[in-house]
């Protein structure tokens, strides 16, 4: 981390900071009456980690910062991160839940690498948490949970606070809870209530330190607990106190200010969104775009279950949400509505992947439009729930009996699941056939500024239902040949029942080409197997960008999925400091763009970095040949950019 | 007008058996019974009158679930033990179509046994029809989940150890709002069952003995056989006072069900001129599913002795693709009508000048 102070620093100039008599009131210190009376630095980035006890609210914190943060209009990328247990034992490391945000003034790409602020609610959030703190950093501890007991939990023998481990960090002792009990003296809410408003404590002193809106979060908090306007009002105070507390005491000398990001942005208006309510939206998007009614079977399952939840909610888009007894009911349900003319889809994970793969094979050979949409974490097995990992690409290419070739694509950040639910809609539409949107953890939880699009601008996905006999028998009379192709795409009619003179019948078993009826034909089944196989690798997709500014790269690193941000990060890191490498990143995982082998061979050298174990360069050595250098890592969590701009310039420089 | 058949288009002409017939070979072994039930199906059809491009028949794997393909309707021949879920997908989706589902005792009641339970308890406007051979015939003869304890079949030559369900029990304990049970050989009785079946709203499970000649032949004789069905058959009818077996005075059966006073159970008791009114008169649309459980216990699952057949259950209760299709409309009313703009743009919005 080099860049954290950068830029002018722009001290006020008014005299050190009076210590007043009497608590500023709140509308003095947030309204523009009074200047603040402590040094403004600018910034150009910040990342901020809040860690504590899975019960502190500290996802909910992170949240509100990012919205804050949003609405500001700084650019900024998230990543939670949180355990599998709902309510893992508190004050242990395992329990421990972290949000960190990065934001800047220009574009920026990944949540960061290591944090300039960590907020640790306890001994075990600091400690859990240290290790990724660059020297220097600030940390804001709260000190009223570092009792003897607390730090006995994680192994603390003496206090950190006390023993000068600390000493390379700017370190905030702040008692939170016992401040946010004092806020909350008058509120009438027993200890333990009062207690619980300590994140937004919190909240309220980052919010002050780095110059955040406010108006959001206090709106927020009174409709989040309209139904208990004491329980509001507490956190609210708490935020407020948070606030006033950063402004008047001595501790915190100096705030910061980071400028919104708005040359980095193209005109247009923003939110900030997470990938899974992206996706969501792009689902909703890609109903509305085919003119289909919206069919979701799901399973519950981390980390889609979002996914489920938020299209339950758009019920007056005529979205239909089906909660399965299991994962392969949710698929086959999918299935049924997909027979039935609806633009039907399938959200899981890997092991519900696994379930499913039987009826995508049914699928495949139905010839029906199905989107299964994979939101990847650890595995094999149960794995890890809550982290990410980029494992299930070879599941979804292959993990089928038979030859079963499906689509896959990929988003590459939080904002861009949006489009790959559109462009995913468009080739199970276009081609039917089932078609496999891998996204993961990083993505569905992480979150970034995305511009609205205009809903005009969005790709026209209406298809033509089968409506008339295909073909004329020897006899003279009209028949439905439901697997008479079309030569260019070579996707089959889809006659959806209540259609007059279409009846038709299609199954798993293999089928005679054009009649559709069963057929257990050598040549036939050869020339099906093929046929399927041709289909898929004729859908067509974009060439793949090579982004090499230069021309005069010799290494190239090749991506896919949400290592787009940590590589791209790590490209400039390299190009900044004088290197030259080249940089492509694949949206489609099958069929591969038309131009990747060229752009494969221009290149003396290919690097692809992945959350798994090379599958990404499996694929690419079998297929084109080439001597593709995996770089993996399965941490559960994104690659670190500066690491991997290091593994990369290694990579570049072996022969 | 049948309120489970609302929605559905009417056929514009009279139809036919030929109509539901398709131009595929039927392939059954001879002497299946599943020829028996087709035509069944087949030659009742016309009698509900709808259009016939509005019927979907979905199967899973196993003899049975090649029945679609000989159906001139729509149809899906899916994969083993899915057909309820996959039918339940179509028929949540789309209110205007009957669909059917066609299932054996292997695929219905072992690899799919999750997805029929489900689709009981979700009471989706969904037909299915269980043929129970009692074997797995497709796959050339395993004992299946409803063999009788002791069956010697090629994966069982020392004789099977576990018990088997009793599918009409296992439907009323699912929940079912409709359960049937009904013989391939006895067309009369097989459609007066399919009828009350299509007129109910909701999930319909018939389950349908079926004489499997190659791999279980004759597992139903006792209930076909004239002479033995007299006392192996009890046949439900609703309102009437159930009784069977050879005719008393009365003109009614010999035999009749009372409820056991000692035990609150059912039992079978031979009728006299006193005794008649003590008979148990069925109810099929009871609330309360207690007493269609007992019927159901009352056969003996080696001899098949007291075997109710009939509707055992019909009740009417709220419909799971009625009750969707209920959420949108109000969704419209409470939201309005979905605006993708509005959508995408959501609250915190900024904007920012190029
Ligand atoms: S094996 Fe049995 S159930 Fe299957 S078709 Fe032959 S007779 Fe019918």
């Amino acid at each position: 981390m080099t860049s954290q102070v950068s830029s002018s620093s722009s001290a006020t100039a008014e005299p050190p900071a009076q210590e007043p008599s009497h608590p500023p009131v709140i509308g003095d210190v947030l309204g523009e009456q009074r200047k603040p009376v402590k040094e403004t630095r600018r910034l150009d980035r910040v990342i901020i980690r809040f860690a504590g006890d899975s019960g502190d609210g500290m996802q909910l914190t992170g949240d509100r910062f990012t919205s804050e943060t949003a609405s500001f209009g700084n650019d900024l990328s998230t990543l939670p991160n949180f355990p599998a247990e709902i309510r893992a034992p508190a004050g242990t490391l395992p329990g421990v839940s972290s949000f960190q945000l990065h934001f800047a003034d220009h574009d920026i790409l990944t949540p960061g690498d290591a944090p300039d602020v960590l907020v640790a609610m306890n001994p075990a959030a600091l400690k859990a948490n240290i290790a990724d703190l660059p020297r220097g950093a600030e940390i804001i501890v709260n000190t009223d949970e570092f009792t003897k007991r607390a730090m006995a939990k994680v192994g603390y023998a003496a206090s950190p606070l006390d023993d000068g481990s600390l000493e390379a960090y700017a370190v905030h002792p702040v008692p939170l809870t016992t401040l946010t009990v004092e806020a909350l003296k008058d509120s009438g809410l027993a200890r333990k209530d009062a207690e619980r408003a300590k994140n937004m404590f919190a909240l309220g002193l980052l919010s002050w330190m780095y110059h955040r809106p406010t108006e959001g979060t206090e709106s927020f908090l009174r409709k989040k607990f309209a139904k208990k306007p004491d329980i509001a009002e507490a956190n609210v105070t708490a935020f407020r106190a948070g606030w006033n507390f950063g402004e008047t005491t001595e501790d915190f000398a100096v705030n910061y200010e980071v400028q919104p990001a708005s040359s980095a942005f193209p005109a247009g208006t923003y939110r900030n969104i997470s990938g899974n309510l992206a996706l969501a939206y792009g689902l909703v998007a890609a109903g509305q775009r085919s003119e289909l009614p919206l069919f979701l079977g799901s399973y519950p399952i981390t980390p889609a279950s979002d996914i489920l939840h938020e299209l339950s909610r758009h019920k007056n888009f005529g979205v239909r949400t089906f909660q399965a007894e299991d994962e392969i009911a949710a698929i086959g349900a999918a299935l049924g509505a997909a027979f039935g003319g609806s633009l039907a889809l399938t959200t899981t994970s890997g092991p519900g992947v696994a379930l499913k793969s039987e009826t995508i094979g049914l699928a495949v050979s139905l010839e029906l439009p199905l989107l299964i949409i994979d939101i990847q974490r650890g595995g094999p097995s149960t794995g890890l729930p809550t982290k990410t990992e980029q494992s299930d690409l070879l599941q979804a290419m292959y993990g089928r009996n038979g030859e079963a070739p499906v689509p896959v694509v990929a988003p590459c950040t939080p904002a861009d699941c949006f489009d790959a639910a559109l462009e995913a809609a468009r080739i199970a539409l276009t081609y039917r056939t089932p078609v496999m949107l891998l996204s993961d953890g990083y993505l569905a939880n992480g979150s970034e500024p995305w511009r609205i699009p205009d809903v005009e601008d969005l790709p026209d996905l209406r298809v033509r239902f089968a409506t008339a006999p295909n073909h004329t028998a020897a006899d003279g009379s009209e028949e439905f040949w439901p697997y008479l192709r079309d030569p260019e795409t070579l996707a089959r009619p889809w006659a959806v029942p209540g259609t007059p003179g279409l009846e038709h019948r299609i199954g798993g078993i293999e089928k005679q080409d054009g009649t559709g009826n069963i057929s257990y034909d050598p040549a036939n089944h050869d020339f099906m197997t093929r046929t399927r196989q041709a289909k898929i690798d004729g859908v067509q997709v974009p060439d793949v960008v090579v982004d090499d500014p230069g021309g005069a790269a010799r290494t190239l690193v090749i991506g896919w999925g949400s290592t787009y941000g940590p590589i791209t990060a790590a490209v400039r890191r390299i190009r900044r400091e004088g290197g030259s490498i080249a940089q492509a990143h694949l949206r489609h995982l099958n069929p591969f763009p038309a131009n990747l082998g060229e752009v494969l061979r221009a290149y003396d050298k290919v690097v692809v970095p992945e959350m798994n174990l090379g599958q990404l360069a499996h694929l690419l050595r079998a297929k084109y040949l080439v001597d593709a250098h995996s770089y993996t890592q399965v941490t559960g969590l994104p690659f670190k950019s500066e690491q991997l701009a290091k593994a990369l310039v290694e990579e570049s420089a072996n022969d | 007008m049948i309120e489970a058949l609302s929605l559905v288009p009417k056929a514009e002409a009279k139809q036919s058996m030929k109509d539901f017939k398709s131009d595929q070979e039927v392939r059954w072994c001879p002497g299946c019974g599943d020829y028996a039930i087709l035509a069944a199906v087949q030659s009742f059809m016309p009698e509900l009158g709808l259009a016939r491009e509005n019927v979907v028949f979905v199967s899973g794997i196993g003899c049975s679930s090649r029945f679609p393909y000989y159906m001139n309707t729509y149809g899906m021949h899916s994969i083993h033990g899915r057909a309820p879920a996959i039918a339940t997908g179509l028929a949540s989706s789309r209110r205007d179509l009957s669909v059917w589902v066609v299932t054996g005792d292997g695929d219905a009641l072992s690899i799919g046994g999750n997805h029929l339970i489900h689709a009981l308890r979700r009471n989706v406007n969904l037909k299915i029809l269980l043929f129970n051979n009692r074997i797995y015939g497709l796959t050339k003869g395993q004992y299946s989940p409803t063999s009788e304890v002791g069956k010697i079949t090629k994966s069982t030559p020392m004789g099977s150890l576990d018990a088997p369900f009793n599918p009409v029990s296992l439907a009323i304990g699912a929940e079912a709002s409709f359960v049937a049970r009904t013989v391939d050989s006895d067309r009369k009785h097989l459609q007066s069952v399919l009828r009350a079946a299509a007129e109910h709203s909701g999930t319909a499970l018939v389950e349908i003995y079926q004489n499997c000649n190659i791999f279980n032949d004759g597992a139903f004789e006792v209930l076909k056989d004239r002479e033995s069905a007299l006392d192996a058959v009890i046949r439900l009818e609703h309102g009437e006072p159930i009784r069977f077996g050879a005719p008393a005075e009365d003109g009614l059966g010999s035999k009749g069900v009372v409820r056991d006073p000692a035990t609150g159970d059912l039992k079978v008791i031979d009728v006299t001129v006193e005794g008649a009114a003590g008979v148990l008169v069925h109810d099929a649309h009871a609330a309360s599913p207690t007493t269609a459980f007992a019927l159901s216990r009352l056969a003996d699952a080696d001899t098949l002795h007291h075997t109710p057949i009939g509707v055992l259950r019909d009740v009417s209760r709220p419909v799971y693709d009625t009750e969707m299709a209920e959420q949108l409309e109000k969704a419209v009313v409470q939201q309005g009508k979905g605006d993708l703009a509005s959508l995408l743009a959501g609250r915190d919005t900024w904007t920012v000048v190029g």
